[in-house]
């Protein structure tokens, strides 16, 4: 990989956007690697009895989509400094072999000194927006 | 239901210590889909500087969330977990985990307010080495909705 340098980078600069699944096997499997196996992601049944529209991803998952965005990019996954997001609407992940789809796209929104950049990041799942005020600052080369 | 506001600023014990391990941050980087070489190949991870194969950014959820469970699970704050979702999440790094780090993990439960029918939990949790070495400290917004 080659990594992303400060010298090559400026503020208002896109990303290019990249988008990642999540199935019913990846929130299982999320389940075991996280340790969170919160029912609303794996059982349809109490996810809609508590009033969800189906299971939701966990947001950690989305979070690390967004992550994998910025480290992709980046060519470095240890150049992390912050990393925020609030989840504003949850993946919903129906019962079948196409799962849900998260779309991740990012803006480098500020220069700041000590080599960091901070990128500002969306995430859309169909037509909610599943992050917002999310933000990751790296240090480049 | 309301929580129990007594529980704001209380700082709960310090985790057993947790060894990172190479079998677990691939399981991690296998369940969220990312094949990074510095997740999976310790001679690439080590060609980049690290001393073993390193975890990817939100790897110290697993660390910061068994933790915050003392804190989020204790009864006595009365949170009804499966009426929880994920709020908010921050992290502060000061370097990636990597395998063979023993660290253990401190939480505080830093906020308790409740907005119309939600009720907003946050918990500060860092992690350092069992040498005191601070390698990241997660933040966490819990959003109970309220029952009907």
């Amino acid at each position: 990989m080659t990594a992303v340098k400060y010298a090559d980078v400026a503020a208002g600069m896109e990303l290019p956007p990249a988008s990642y699944r999540a199935t019913r096997l990846s929130l299982v499997k999320y389940c075991g690697a996280s340790g969170d196996f919160n029912w609303i992601h794996w059982n349809e049944r109490i996810a809609r009895s508590v009033g969800l529209p189906n299971v939701i991803a966990h947001g950690m998952f989305t979070m690390a989509q967004a992550g994998r965005y910025v480290t992709d990019w980046a060519g470095d996954a240890g150049v992390l400094v912050e990393f925020a997001v609030r989840f504003s609407a949850p993946v919903v992940v129906p019962d079948d072999d196409d799962g849900a789809t998260i779309e991740v796209s990012g803006t480098i929104e500020e220069m700041l000194d000590d080599n960091r950049v901070a990128i500002g990041l969306t995430a859309r799942s169909g037509d909610a927006k599943v992050l917002t005020r999310a933000r990751a600052v790296v240090r480049l080369p | 239901m309301a929580l129990n506001a007594d529980y704001l600023g209380r700082t709960f014990p310090p985790s057993e210590p947790y060894e990172v391990s190479r079998v677990k941050i691939a399981e991690f980087a296998e369940a969220i889909g990312d094949d990074n070489p510095l997740y999976h190949d310790r001679e690439a991870a080590q060609a980049a500087g690290y001393p073993d194969v390193i975890a990817p950014p939100t790897f110290p959820i697993v660390i910061t969330m068994a933790a915050s469970r003392s804190a989020v699970g204790d009864p006595g704050l009365g949170l009804n977990y499966a009426m929880v979702v994920h709020g908010e999440q921050r992290f502060s790094y000061t370097r990636p985990l990597h395998a063979g780090d023993v660290v253990t993990a401190q939480s505080t439960i830093s906020g308790i307010r409740a907005v119309g029918s939600l009720t907003m939990l946050t918990t500060d949790t860092e992690i350092r080495t069992v040498d005191g070495e601070h390698v990241c400290t997660g933040y966490s917004t819990l959003v109970e909705r309220g029952a009907e």
